[in-house]
């Protein structure tokens, strides 16, 4: 009996447990870095320690005001779509979508429904961690609009006053919505991150997620193969994503929920009103969260206080001027000119531009891109991520660092002896002595750390050492190779900072051409 | 002419409106605006074949202004017709977070 049983259970876990898709959409809302917000002249700044000192007529919703529209969001969103590989539509309109809210003081969002200035675009996401390959992720649309304030609740549950800062209130947004093209969780936070370097490359969006500059919800749900039949599993839309991090786990959570529901209800696509989910970061789950009422009925329409814009050739081509070499195709670039690994150029992109910067003007200033990649994704990253500082902060100039790789490609320097000099340079930094090229060669200087390549210098001391050691010179003679280790180390003592290649050399020279003599 | 509006539209435009309406209201509401709806469907005998939808009544367009900082209102200002505060934020009955 007990065997049967497992027969007939065993079967069935391995079908629900493999054959299944799992399919992802993003909705990415980022605030743009404008000066001022979208539809007034109140600065966009994040503020909380400051609440309801950034708002007008306009922002807080009084009647009779006029929203104009700020060029600048409108050119930063231009710039965005063009970024994403979007259709700009030539003709675009804002809308105004209806709901009641504390944090919208109008009672309505100035977004944008039917004509999005932008549909149809794409992002490169690499397929692996190790960017083996790429996957193109559709955009359906990117779309420019306001955000609301920000309510600040009670969390002691004693029913008291929710409070409503309306700082935030007509900051520029905009939303990105992918195609439901992304196939694991972790592809959803490789897109989030790539969206992110885009952005932040572009300097369209600071992308801060502690400070609300870009968040994220994901709409998931799973495709199973039974047979020949294709099953889908309800939509879920996961909220309160507040990291990439969280956005992994939530949907690596989401998946076996939705399996295990799956196999419980039998629900399908359909069955059941799309729910929405929160993300609980304490206990790693998601919680079913109350539908807002009627929440799909918006009732857009066209708003009257803004007129319509046009997209001209002219412009286009303007913004399209103004987009700076992409990621992507960095990325690509790093790997052609300077022979990195695809790996190596990831790791050196994905670090954002800065970093980026840092590393080429290394790479251009030392004249060896291997190399200047080497200390770069390690000695360098290795040191700041210790001193949780970024590329800006870093102490040693990517010119001093230039100043130092040099010297190896020079064979003035072992990489041995140049990781002691950089070390000693972060070292002198912490306690106030500034990195510079002088510093550099003073640490060489003081520590000895020089490479005598100067034939000239080692002739005598060589001559000396093989007269010392006649039988060690005989042997190596005689075909014992390890037998020259010895006069090399004995040549390296008496000349600090030889280079030991150059000895090694001299010395078989000597050895050799002696007997020949 | 058929009945342009049922009763139960009315009863669902008011909660979205957040207004709550009597059973009367609802009834006396719902003959109203349905008069107004049967006026403004003399339209629809308009032959719009040919026509494009407008997306704004005046052929204006492109208006922009320079992202150029403007005076805000003081948080005194700001908060001043708000029917609660603290002297910092509005306040509003709490929210209750959805669960
Ligand atoms: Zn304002």
């Amino acid at each position: 009996m007990a065997k049967r049983v497992a027969q007939r259970v065993e079967p069935m876990a391995t079908d629900t447990t493999k054959d299944y898709t799992v399919v992802i959409g993003l909705e990415v809302h980022v605030q743009l870095l404008t000066k001022t917000k979208v539809f007034c002249g109140c600065v966009n700044l994040f503020n909380p320690e400051n609440p309801n000192v950034q708002t007008c007529p306009v922002c807080l919703g009084m009647p009779g005001v006029l929203p104009v529209m700020n060029r600048e969001a409108f050119r930063l969103a231009l710039k965005t779509a063009l970024a994403l590989n979007c259709r700009i539509a030539r003709f675009t309109k804002w809308d105004r979508k209806q709901y009641y809210y504390p944090d919208l003081p109008k009672n309505y969002q100035i977004s944008q429904y039917d004509l999005p200035f932008s549909h149809d675009g794409w992002l490169e996401v690499a397929s692996d961690e190790e960017f083996s390959e790429k996957r193109r992720i559709g955009i359906i649309r990117v779309h420019l609009e306001e955000d609301a304030g920000k309510n600040l609740h009670d969390e002691t549950g004693r029913g008291t006053d929710s409070r409503v800062d309306l700082n935030r209130a007509g900051t520029p947004l905009l939303e990105i919505v992918s195609k439901p093209d992304i196939r694991s969780p972790a592809e959803a936070r490789r897109y989030l991150e790539e969206l992110k370097l885009l952005l932040t490359y572009l300097g369209v969006s600071d992308c801060n997620m502690q400070e609300g500059s870009l968040r994220c919800d994901a709409n998931i749900n799973l495709h199973l193969q039974e047979g020949d039949e294709t099953i889908a599993t309800p939509i879920v839309e996961v909220k309160n994503l507040n990291s990439f991090r969280a956005v992994e786990l939530a949907l690596q959570y989401e998946v076996g929920r939705q399996l295990d529901e799956f196999r419980s209800t039998g629900h399908r696509l359909g069955d059941v009103p799309k729910q929405t989910r929160g993300w609980d970061e304490k206990r790693e789950i998601t919680f079913g969260q109350r539908g807002k009422e009627e929440a799909s009925d918006y009732r857009y329409f066209p708003d009257p206080d803004l007129v319509p814009v046009t997209v001209s050739d002219k412009l286009l081509e303007e913004i399209r001027g103004e987009l700076c070499e992409l990621p992507a195709a960095r990325r690509e670039r790093f790997r052609q000119q300077y022979g990195l690994s695809q790996y190596d150029a990831s790791v050196i992109i994905d670090q954002g531009r800065r970093f980026a910067d840092y590393f080429e003007r290394v790479a251009q200033e030392c004249e060896d891109g291997k190399q200047a990649a080497n200390w770069v994704t390690q000695d360098v990253l290795r040191e700041m991520n210790q001193r949780k500082v970024d590329i800006d902060k870093f102490p040693i100039s990517a010119d001093d660092l230039a100043f130092l790789l040099k010297k190896i490609s020079a064979r003035e320097l072992t990489t041995k002896s140049a990781r002691d000099v950089f070390a000693e340079l972060l070292a002198g930094a912490d306690s106030g002595t500034p990195p510079s090229a002088g510093r550099i060669d003073q640490i060489i200087n003081e520590r000895g750390l020089a490479l005598v390549s100067d034939a000239g210098q080692l002739e005598g001391v060589i001559t000396a050492v093989i007269a010392r050691n006649e039988k060690a010179a005989n042997d190596f003679r005689n075909g014992k190779q390890a037998a020259i280790g010895r006069l090399i180390g004995e040549v390296m003592r008496e000349v600090k900072g030889a280079d030991p290649k150059l000895v090694r050399q001299m010395l078989i020279e000597k050895i050799v051409g002696s007997e020949e003599a | 002419m058929e009945k342009t509006l049922t009763r139960e539209e009315v009863e669902k435009v008011a909660v979205l409106a957040r207004l709550k309406l009597s059973d009367t209201e609802l009834d006396r509401f719902t003959a109203q605006l349905g008069k107004v709806l049967e006026y403004v469907a003399i339209l629809n005998e308009v032959n719009t074949d040919d026509v494009e939808p407008m997306a704004h009544a005046v052929e204006m367009k492109n208006v922009f202004r320079d992202d150029v900082p403007t005076p805000s209102l003081s948080r005194e200002q700001a908060l001043a017709n708000a029917p609660k505060t603290d002297g910092k934020f509005f306040l509003v009955p709490q929210i209750l977070e959805e669960v």
